[in-house]
């Protein structure tokens, strides 16, 4: 294949004692070397290739409305209150949040998914609400994580709130005995 | 007993076939990879199941940097709404902008990240500069003097009988108060709609997506 027929059989040349016969040199190339790079060129834009393409994820707002009949009641007791804090803590408590804040609770990204499923399984369907209200030390990734924990575990539900300041002081409490800075 | 000969052969292979594989598969790569496209921005998006492709139509692009600082842009195959929104933030805010600043708007590639009052001096900066400018971001966060508000309100009036397609691309570090502040913008401008950009990722498994997802054949659902 990689090599050209140099022998000249059946050409005009005579052979004989009078010709002088050229060195015949072979046009075989080692295509070895060849293949290598082609290979390594391969790989580099296998792995620089972006398969990827990134997606959009939805998200419908509510309108604001002062009006008090247009506005969803929530039924406390089947509203789950998630808090995202600091350093991706996640804080949350059921139906509404007791004086003394002893239903107030942390946890994290992992542990809330499991809070989430079993709210939701031991609450009306009609009356599952989930409340996400981000702090202001909150990440824009904490707050797509719990967006996406929305889609992930299908709460039909949910909205996204302004954190009040009770809250936020309780919130603040947590992560100081907790040492998070 | 006589000798069986077995016949010695060569171990030379013939490396052209092999060669010829390694060159088309490599052509192929060249010609498909679409390499990343330079960003003057860089944002590391977080990620999500969402399964939707983004759809490039018609964008409007808000992006949140890692510090929180909010800039806004318009696709460059919008020229016609480019230079309209700049026109109706000129007119809104009476900032007084010249055609040529206005062109330097409706350029490629333009974002802006700057508040009202540095507009017209960032606008008269040539492309080389303009890369170097560390923009202070479009002021969001204060409730009274949200400025993205007027940028979505002129987007919004450009991009009139089509749809506008408003991308939200934030940064994983980004604090959500300019978040919040994005959305506050929106919400005012009653657009209530809009998507963010995500990288996917896969489904937990045991959750009741995965087992949507499992029950309807392992198609992926819109939402």
């Amino acid at each position: 294949m990689a090599e050209m027929d140099t022998s000249s059989k059946g050409g005009g040349h005579k052979k004989g004692p009078g010709v002088k016969k050229g060195k015949k040199l072979s046009t075989r190339v080692d295509l070895t070397p060849m293949v290598d790079l082609g290979f390594l060129l391969i790989t580099f834009f296998i792995f620089t290739t972006t398969m990827s393409q990134p997606t959009a994820m939805r998200l419908f707002l509510p309108k604001d409305t002062d009006k008090p009949e247009e506005q969803n009641k929530v039924k406390a007791s089947g509203a789950l209150t998630i808090m995202l804090g600091k350093s991706n803590g996640v804080y949350y408590y059921e139906g509404e949040l007791a004086p003394d804040g002893s239903n107030f609770k942390s946890s994290n990204f992992k542990d809330i998914r499991q809070e989430i499923i079993s709210k939701k399984k031991n609450t009306n369907p009609d009356d599952f609400v989930v409340v996400i209200k981000p702090g202001p030390e909150a990440t824009y990734k904490n707050t797509v994580d719990i967006l996406d924990e929305m889609t992930i575990n299908e709460v039909k539900r949910y909205a996204m709130v302004d954190i009040f300041d009770v809250e936020l002081q309780l919130m603040k409490r947590t992560e100081e005995s907790a040492g998070i800075k | 007993m006589p000798k069986v000969k077995v016949p010695r052969k060569s171990t030379n292979v013939d490396m052209t076939a092999m060669c010829d594989v390694a060159f088309l598969l490599l052509s192929f790569f060249i010609l498909t990879t679409k390499f990343k496209p330079t960003e003057a921005l860089q944002v590391t998006t977080p990620k999500s199941v969402s399964t939707k492709a983004v759809d490039a139509k018609n964008v409007v692009l808000v992006t949140l940097d890692k510090e929180g600082k909010v800039y806004f842009s318009v696709s460059d195959e919008n020229k016609g709404e480019k230079e309209q929104v700049i026109d109706l933030v000129d007119q809104l805010k009476s900032l007084g902008l010249s055609a040529q600043e206005k062109a330097a708007f409706a350029k490629v590639g333009t974002y802006i990240g700057v508040p009202f009052s540095q507009l017209k001096s960032y606008l008269q900066l040539n492309p080389e500069q303009m890369k170097a400018f560390k923009a202070p971001g479009i002021p969001v966060t204060d409730t009274l003097n949200n400025e993205m508000q007027i940028w979505i309100r002129a987007a919004a009036t450009a991009f009139q009988g089509k749809k506008m397609n408003l991308l939200v691309k934030g940064d994983n570090d980004a604090k959500y108060p300019s978040f919040k502040g994005v959305i506050d913008a929106l919400k005012k401008n009653e657009i209530f709609k809009f998507s963010m950009i995500t990288d996917p990722e896969g489904v937990p498994p045991g959750t009741d997506l995965y087992k949507k997802n499992q029950a309807s054949g392992g198609r992926a659902t819109d939402e």
